[in-house]
């Protein structure tokens, strides 16, 4: 009894651990899928097809966002750190949506390498602070971002 | 201590043992929600960017973790059913899936109702949001294929085996943010790490989550008993019981 006991949960562990390996191989075969987003150095590498409906995903860059006074024009860089993407879209942004901040924008890349956007989404991060924090680390010279990065690198010590 | 543990496996030492237990983990998990749920929604500050749409974090962050541990919980007792042939093990398994799709449910939902204001879409296929909706299928699965089968026990097998194996699917949620480029964010909200979030903001939450699980261990262990009343009503420790009360 024992013995079959010991063999049905060997085998029970077996076949989950085969499971585990073949979801697992699938997953990594379609890693380039399951991203939801390219980021700036995969565009300027030439991953992304051109003129096909696509998702590209960064940082908008501090000073890069600017609107045009008689539409809904606006244009804006999206950068990795590494290399910078440039964004056109036409309609309304997010409320998140600000210079620092992370956005997902989806829509056609063009031959001259910029982006024509048919819509931006806003992408929080994990940091969550009340407004009055915020606005202190503002008044002592500090934006809420550089406080989130240092604390991101603290939690990691 | 196994003498204790044995008699906890047996369904009728489980019925009394859990019966002294459940007023008190019931009076728990609704102070703890109570208490999280007013301090959480209205007296925590508001998000320096959010607004007031954060406070959803009280119900979804918990929701979507009890979503998680309750599969990991309903594949544990397949495994201790399929190996050691304890019957009670399977009907708590039974009685955690609807509770476990319904979490689910709520995380999914509540995290749409989120996503409209600060990402300005409710549904993305990005790979947590796509693994979550991939666990409310596994838990509908897990449902369907035990009452598929005509014998008792060819039901609790088959759900037993995809809970094994559907569990593949909990790391994936849970490292998905980490692995690839996602709409969502990484946890602000984790056993291991510091929370990325003030105090005034995560003590709700914690009381949430506490509260939270006490809340699936008491209406679990509720549901088994009943379970346990209804598979063996034909014993003569249930008939005594019955006529004890009438």
């Amino acid at each position: 009894m024992r013995a079959k006991r010991k063999q049905k949960l060997y085998a029970i562990l077996g076949l989950v651990t085969l499971a585990a390996i073949a979801i697992g191989l699938t997953l990594y075969a379609l890693r380039s899928n399951i991203n939801l987003f390219f980021s700036p150095l995969q565009i300027a590498e030439g991953q992304a097809p051109l003129e096909r409906q696509i998702r590209a995903g960064g940082m908008v860059k501090a000073d890069s966002v600017a609107r045009d006074p008689e539409s809904l024009a606006v244009s804006f860089t999206v950068t990795d750190y590494v290399e910078d993407l440039e964004v056109r879209y036409r309609g309304i942004l997010p409320d998140l949506f600000r210079e620092g901040q992370g956005v997902v924008v989806m829509g056609k890349l063009q031959p001259e390498g910029w982006l024509s956007a048919d819509k931006v989404l806003a992408k929080h991060d994990e940091n969550y602070m009340p407004p009055e924090v915020a606005q202190a680390l503002e008044d002592a010279g500090y934006s809420p971002e550089d406080y989130q990065d240092e604390s991101a690198l603290g939690a990691k010590d | 201590m196994w003498a204790f543990l044995h008699k906890l496996g047996s369904p009728k030492g489980f019925y009394a043992i859990s019966g002294r237990w459940l007023p008190a983990l019931w009076g728990v998990a609704v102070a703890l929600i109570l208490v999280g749920g007013v301090w959480g929604l209205v007296f925590a500050p508001a998000d320096y960017q959010q607004g007031n749409s954060f406070r959803i974090i009280y119900v979804h962050v918990p929701a979507a973790f009890l979503a998680q541990s309750i599969f990991v919980a309903m594949a544990v007792a397949g495994l201790v059913f399929m190996v050691w042939k304890i019957k009670l093990a399977d009907m708590a398994a039974a009685m955690m899936a609807p509770l476990g799709a319904g979490m689910t449910f709520v995380a999914l939902f509540s995290g749409a109702v989120w996503g409209v204001p600060t990402w300005g879409t409710w549904w993305q296929w990005d790979a947590r949001l796509t693994s979550m909706l991939i666990l409310l299928f596994l838990y509908i699965g897990v449902i369907a294929l035990r009452g598929a089968f005509v014998s008792r026990d060819g039901g609790a097998r088959a759900a037993s085996l995809l809970a094994m194996v559907g569990v593949i699917n909990i790391p994936i949620i849970k490292f998905s943010v980490e692995w690839w480029y996602t709409l969502h964010q990484p946890a602000s909200f984790s056993i291991t790490e510091k929370p990325a979030m003030p105090a005034e903001m995560w003590l709700p939450l914690l009381s949430m989550v506490l509260g939270f699980y006490a809340f699936f261990l008491a209406v679990t262990l509720t549901r088994t008993r009943s379970e346990i009343l209804r598979r063996e009503s034909s014993k003569r420790w249930v008939r005594a019981l019955v006529e004890e009360r009438r």
